[in-house]
């Protein structure tokens, strides 16, 4: 499938911003001005983006508690998402959800997700309202494979192919479930789960955005035409711990730098575009040096926006009470 | 106005919701019933007590949906369908089946709200029977609105009478926040007036079934039946009750409480949930803080033991507060005189 010039600088763009938002966070985190839980989402670039790169705001999607990458992908703000993070009033969510509950549902983002395996149920429901209502609207659920053996996914999934939703159930499988590794966790196989609910899948090699976005097409397209569910499978490398301070003593000393080395899904970008002559180095550069001064106006901007007040601890419980 | 059971006041109320508002659906375990059995009939069951039967028929199976029997893939669902266009009333059957989708209930609907920094409807209704006095032992007759009335975020109704019902679950369905919506089990054939159009009774604003001078009873759902009938007894001994349905414990109204109270300078709380960290210790707890001084004697609660819910009938009898346990309550507070210190 031939991918438009503007789509893929868009998804650069967006998978550069992942990336710069991220290491950015890893730094600004060990300074411990940002408070709570951080995931981080290095490594994974291509599979956000790779995957929203076929949706527009009137698709829904779910996330995860490493949900930044979700965001932005979807066209969440990324001022907002740092003020959110750094507990700011001005955050997506005015300071009251953090990193892990950043939604926003103008554009079809249903939210990070605390806990895991919340998001598949909820996407279920969001299919189901695009199938009642009949606009058109497919909802992907991102997971990882630590949540691809909740019951609440393994649930949702027959729930999906029971009533033919238009839902794409995305299991970004990095290889750990915070410190387990999925070899031990993971009884059987995706695949096998996928067709025991009787419903395709697809699997790819997420630090490769050209295949997540063919993959991800084919899954979605699948959904969108009334189909059914589809499952796809994302290989990928988490480059950082489950959590920031995580010092991961349970992954070989060379595994994440061999991801960094041999699987950097930017990397393959800009080779594969600059060598088909598509872009000039010259012309990501820029791209580049465009995302780090956004991060760095949100960084800046973030820590100097205000606090919450002490009304808005009591604000928004309800609709009305 | 006809005679309507609380089974048929609620299959009304849902019934006509759905004829108003077009995003109003069902889902649950069997509420229509009998999809992909042998007998190829598609509304079996109505529900597993028939409280939904029929609207499959006019509704269709895009709008009453069978799921299922997987609690936690349905109630979230609903709740992100809830936040996504649709107004779900999902039904959990029995409400003890929370355990298997407590998270999509707390951690979720719950929470999107105010985690969203108030960018979030979630206009959803569960369903759930609760309740002692069938027979149906531990896994089938708890009275969990306690559990829910902890979390911020749900609103938590207990309709006592079929009419409080019809008017209450209208109210549940155009809600815009989650709220859970308790039905005793045991009610569901007891019948009374109910009118034949819709109405909405609002949340948070107690009715007083009786008003009188000796003694305020704070009753909930079933329990405000016998409450009822011991004020009667209690009556021909010239101790006067006020008896207050507070139809909702989230939100309370507190304010009715405190008023009776005042009035009365007695109270007696009748719930059928657990005692510890009940509806009763939380009202108990509210009239000390806040109207101490107002009170001629110690606040009685009658409450179930701290047990599982028993089998054997003799025992259950036992278990569930009774009109003869209210009015002994009611007895006692009055038979209290204060003691000045010297």
């Amino acid at each position: 499938m031939q991918i438009a010039r503007e789509t893929l600088l868009r998804s650069y763009r967006a998978m550069r911003t992942i990336r710069m938002f991220e290491e950015r966070l890893h730094v600004e985190f060990a300074t411990g001005e940002i408070p709570g839980f951080v995931h981080l989402y290095c490594g994974e670039e291509a599979s956000a983006v790779g995957v929203c790169a076929n949706l527009t705001d009137n698709d829904t999607i779910a996330s995860t508690h490493r949900g930044h990458g979700h965001c932005i992908a979807k066209g969440v703000g990324v001022a907002g998402m740092m003020a959110e993070i750094y507990g700011r009033s001005t955050g997506v969510c005015r300071g009251k959800g953090g990193s892990m509950h950043i939604a926003d549902l103008a554009c079809g983002m249903l939210g990070a997700n605390g806990i895991v395996g919340g998001g598949p149920p909820l996407i279920c429901g969001a299919a189901l309202s695009h199938k009642t209502l009949r606009d058109g609207g497919v909802a992907v659920a991102f997971y990882g494979d630590g949540a691809s053996n909740e019951g609440s996914t393994l649930e949702s999934l027959n729930l999906a192919s029971v009533w033919n939703l238009p839902a794409v159930f995305v299991v970004e499988d990095n290889g750990y479930g915070e410190a387990t590794g999925a070899s031990y966790a993971c009884a059987g196989t995706q695949q096998a789960r996928a067709a025991g609910f009787g419903m395709p899948y697809i699997e790819c090699d997420g630090s490769d955005y050209f295949a997540v976005h063919q993959a991800a097409g084919e899954a979605i397209a699948h959904a969108r035409e009334g189909r059914g569910p589809v499952m796809l499978h994302v290989h990928l490398a988490r480059w950082y711990g489950h959590f920031e301070g995580d010092a991961m003593t349970y992954r070989a000393a060379d595994e994440v730098a061999n991801a960094r080395r041999d699987h950097d899904c930017l990397k393959l970008f800009r080779t594969r575009v600059t060598e088909a002559g598509l872009f000039e180095g010259s012309e990501l550069d820029e791209v580049d040096a465009a995302v780090a001064d956004e991060i760095e106006a949100a960084v800046v901007q973030a820590k100097d926006d205000p606090l919450p007040q002490s009304a808005d601890l009591l604000a928004d419980v309800y609709v009305r009470y | 106005m006809s005679k309507k059971s609380f089974r048929q006041a609620i299959n009304e109320a849902l019934r006509q919701e759905m004829r108003r508002d077009p995003t109003v659906i069902l889902m649950g375990e069997d509420v229509a019933g009998g999809r992909g059995g042998s007998a190829g009939i598609k509304d079996a069951w109505g529900g597993v007590l028939g409280v939904t039967k029929g609207l499959l028929e006019e509704f269709g199976d895009t709008r009453v949906l069978d799921t299922p029997i997987t609690e936690a893939s349905y109630i979230g669902a609903a709740a992100g369908a809830a936040v996504t266009g649709l107004r779900p009333v999902a039904e959990l059957m029995f409400v003890d089946f929370v355990g298997c989708c407590l998270d999509q209930i707390m951690n979720q609907a719950a929470k999107f709200r105010y985690m969203f920094g108030g960018k979030a409807r979630t206009p959803l209704v569960i369903r759930a029977m609760f309740g002692a006095g069938f027979n149906a032992a531990a896994q089938h007759s708890q009275a969990l609105y306690p559990l829910f009335t902890h979390i911020p975020g749900l609103k938590v109704v207990i309709p006592s009478s079929p009419y409080e019902a019809k008017g209450l679950l209208i109210s549940a369905i155009r809600d815009d926040d989650p709220v859970i919506f308790l039905e005793n089990k045991v009610m569901y054939d007891e019948e009374e007036d109910v009118p034949d159009e819709p109405y909405a009774i609002p949340f948070g604003e107690a009715n007083l079934t009786r008003e009188g001078r000796d003694v305020t009873i704070v009753a909930f759902g079933r329990m405000v039946g016998l409450a009822n009938q011991a004020a009667d007894r209690l009556e021909k001994k010239g101790i006067s009750c006020t008896v207050i349905d507070p139809r909702t414990t989230s939100p309370l109204d507190r304010d009715t409480i405190l008023e009776c109270v005042a009035d009365t300078g007695r109270l007696v709380i009748v719930d059928e949930s657990s005692p510890r960290c009940n509806m009763a210790t939380d009202i108990a707890a509210i009239v000390a803080e806040e109207a101490f001084d107002t009170l001629r004697a110690p606040i009685r609660r009658v409450v179930p033991p701290h047990t599982p819910v028993p089998f054997a009938t003799v025992l259950e009898t036992l278990y569930l507060p009774s009109v003869d346990r209210i009015e002994a309550a009611v007895t006692a507070t009055m038979a209290h005189r204060v003691v000045e210190k010297v």
